[in-house]
């Protein structure tokens, strides 16, 4: 067993585990801890098969940001576990029994044989998978990335369409408005002629 | 290697709409009056289609690194997709104005899903067939969810974006199997793979059988339409109507692209998985149409069906077969249009005229309306001298040319069972007496004379089809033969 072999094995052997811990868990902060402990280990196995831009995105992308905003969540809400986890033990033998199905299945069909694959040549040390890829979606795939950004686009449109509320008795202040107010708009004096105080009632003495 | 542009004229409708997209966000945020953003909406689709037709040519040209095609079928449908969107917009208008919604960003949403229409029927790529659909998909969860005050609307919005996310994850996964096969996402070199077969046939049915539930459910197909009548029940009526007319257009593209473009070589394997769907859509659609009372909810039984009808054309897989089909879906949009517009022209301010029992006695109140929705029902029911018999008969002619004697049997002995609910609206509205408190009819003038144009349209196709038929074969024709 060469060396990639070792560290591949390794690394699957934690990305199962740290998989397995994610819904084994019984505290959710535990459980997106593992999830991020998953997602640190992929990117591992993508640096092994020279996919060094992905395996990066994957650790800014989904560790760096998607998972703290998971735990934020998370921890902003009162998930009761145990509420969530009712009649998971009576469903197991069904859902085992569709799962280990689906795996027979997908064994038969999936499999380098049946897509005639063969390893690929490794490339050079010095080869860009960033410049490469940068190279392909500004070249080829120019049209599918348009495309994917205008879908970004109509995501943004109907966020703001559907949150956007204007409610009528907002305190809102205009800062422009503000800032123009003069003394003289706001302040006035008033003359009083000084007056002596009013007589005590009766019925005080 | 050095980059080459791409030619970029055939994309140019897509390239107009995008911009003119852009110009309404900006107009909308800068320009007081609401009607501004309605007129460049119809003018941007206006344009577009006057695009489309100059720029056609009769060959099919590939562009962008074979990600897109410009062929007469597709320029046809975006012709088509156009006109409906404009129709739909003008039915609309003044039911948006009642409702508050009459908005930019209704109209923006509007242009990004037809622009999501003009890339799935232009696409020779996996990834651009992907990107139009979730473009189309997106803009209709937004347009739906948008009576943020209604809970029907929420709830049918948040419906029909989980049941969308898991089709498209079907999509996806059944395309990735396909890519491993051919190691190509272009549709043509998919095809060659399949057709060589020097991969694995077990492989090639399971990429297939995720592909085709996918499609199933853009379409709307049996067994897997549960979405349909939540969301045509739960959507604003406005929103029913467009979701229910030009986006069927693009579902069909959709399947022309994916199954004759890139699987023909498998056309033995798809054709038994259409049958079974299109039987199912049509019993499912038919029967649980008779027992609604809503009409919105009937209707969207009925467009189940319809679109089993319109997979009976596809899977006889010849020339006539095809352009049997595209008129299908072209005339069906027509009628759909004209009953979801007659169901708004109905509705008024704080009023949705949805259930069966508003259409009580309509003769007595609107002859002439009556008489529009009496045709678009025969129609629908496919009875002649109306165009929906013509479309239903061409699509049979082409079932028993490719020898599925059986089934076209079965689909007209369904469609004997639809033609109940369709004449039942019929003799509702011809031979009851009307509601003592029905609420009076009033409508926007170009509403109303688009409405009759609409109905007559129905009744004059029906006549004279050969037209339109011959421009289908033809488009067909000049993209596959």
């Amino acid at each position: 067993m060469d060396f990639a072999s070792v560290v591949f094995y390794f690394l699957a052997a934690i990305l199962l585990l740290s998989a397995l811990r994610v819904i084994t868990a019984k505290n959710p902060v535990h459980a997106a801890m593992a999830l991020v402990l998953a997602f640190f280990t992929a990117a591992g196995i993508w640096l092994l098969l020279e996919a060094e831009f992905l395996a990066i995105t994957l650790v800014l992308v989904y560790v760096g940001a998607v998972m703290v905003l998971f735990l934020f969540v998370v921890m902003m809400l009162d998930i009761n576990l145990e509420e969530l986890r009712r009649g998971f033990w009576d469903y197991l033998p069904f859902a085992g029994l569709v799962a280990g199905l689906m795996i027979v299945e997908m064994i038969m069909i999936l499999g380098g044989t049946n897509f005639g694959l063969t390893a690929p040549e490794p490339k050079p040390a010095d080869f860009s998978n960033t410049k490469e890829l940068g190279r392909l979606l500004y070249t080829d795939y120019v049209y599918a990335f348009e495309l994917a950004a205008v879908i970004l686009l109509v995501a943004m449109v109907a966020a703001i369409a559907l949150t956007l509320r204007r409610r009528p008795n907002r305190k809102i202040v205009d800062p422009a408005w503000q800032v123009k107010q003069k003394r003289a708009d706001r302040v006035y004096l008033v003359n009083l002629k000084s007056q002596k105080p009013e007589a005590k009632s009766e019925e005080d003495e | 290697m050095s980059f080459q542009m791409p030619d970029i004229l055939p994309a140019l409708p897509e390239i107009f709409v995008l911009s003119m997209a852009c110009v309404l966000l900006l107009v909308e945020a800068y320009l007081k009056p609401k009607t501004a953003t309605y007129l460049i909406t119809l003018g941007t689709l206006l344009g577009s289609a006057a695009i489309t037709v100059f720029t056609g040519m009769l060959d099919p040209v590939y562009t962008f690194n074979g990600m897109f095609v410009d062929d007469v079928m597709g320029d046809m449908l975006k012709l088509m997709a156009d006109l409906a969107a404009i129709v739909a917009m003008i039915y609309s208008r003044q039911y948006l104005a009642d409702r508050e919604m009459l908005r930019g960003e209704y109209f923006a949403l509007v242009l990004f899903a037809v622009l999501g229409m003009m890339v799935m029927i232009s696409a020779s790529h996996f990834l651009t067939l992907y990107l139009g659909v979730e473009l189309l998909s997106l803009s209709l969860y937004a347009m739906v969810a948008l009576q943020r005050d209604s809970a029907r609307a929420t709830e049918a919005a948040m419906k029909y974006f989980i049941l969308g996310a898991l089709a498209s994850g079907l999509l996806l996964y059944g395309m990735s199997m396909l890519y491993g096969l051919s190691g190509s996402l272009e549709l043509s070199k998919v095809a060659r793979a399949v057709h060589e077969g020097t991969q694995s046939n077990m492989v090639m049915v399971f990429g297939l059988v995720f592909v085709v539930a996918g499609l199933g459910f853009k379409l709307g197909a049996a067994p897997f339409h549960m979405w349909v009548p939540d969301i045509y029940h739960g959507a604003p009526t406005a929103v029913t109507l467009f979701i229910g007319t030009a986006p069927k257009l693009a579902a069909f593209a959709f399947a022309m692209r994916l199954l004759v473009d890139g699987l023909q070589p498998a056309h033995g394997d798809w054709q038994q998985m259409l049958a079974v769907m299109a039987v199912m859509s049509m019993a499912i659609g038919n029967l649980a149409a008779i027992m609604q009372s809503n009409i919105k909810r009937m209707l969207a039984y009925s467009t189940i069906a319809h679109m089993g009808f319109l997979l009976l054309g596809i899977l006889s897989g010849s020339l006539a077969g095809f352009s049997a089909s595209m008129f299908y879906a072209i005339t069906y949009v027509l009628m759909s249009l004209g009953t979801f517009g007659m169901v708004i022209y109905l509705s008024s301010a704080g009023y949705e005229a949805e259930n069966l029992d508003d259409y009580k006695g309509l003769n007595a109140r609107h002859p002439w309306l009556a008489a529009i929705m009496g045709m678009l029902m025969l129609s629908m029911a496919g009875l002649p001298p109306f165009v929906g018999f013509y479309a239903k008969f061409t699509v049979l002619q082409s079932l028993v040319g490719a020898g599925w004697l059986g089934l076209a049997v079965v689909a007209v002995l369904f469609s004997l069972i639809g033609a109940y609910y369709y004449l039942r609206i019929v003799k509702l509205m011809y031979f009851d007496t009307p509601h003592a408190d029905a609420h009076p009819i009033a409508m926007a003038g170009d509403a109303r004379i688009l409405l009759s144009v609409n109905g007559l349209a129905v009744l004059g196709l029906g006549l004279m089809p050969q037209a339109l038929m011959a421009l289908c074969t033809a488009s067909v024709q000049f993209s596959y033969w």
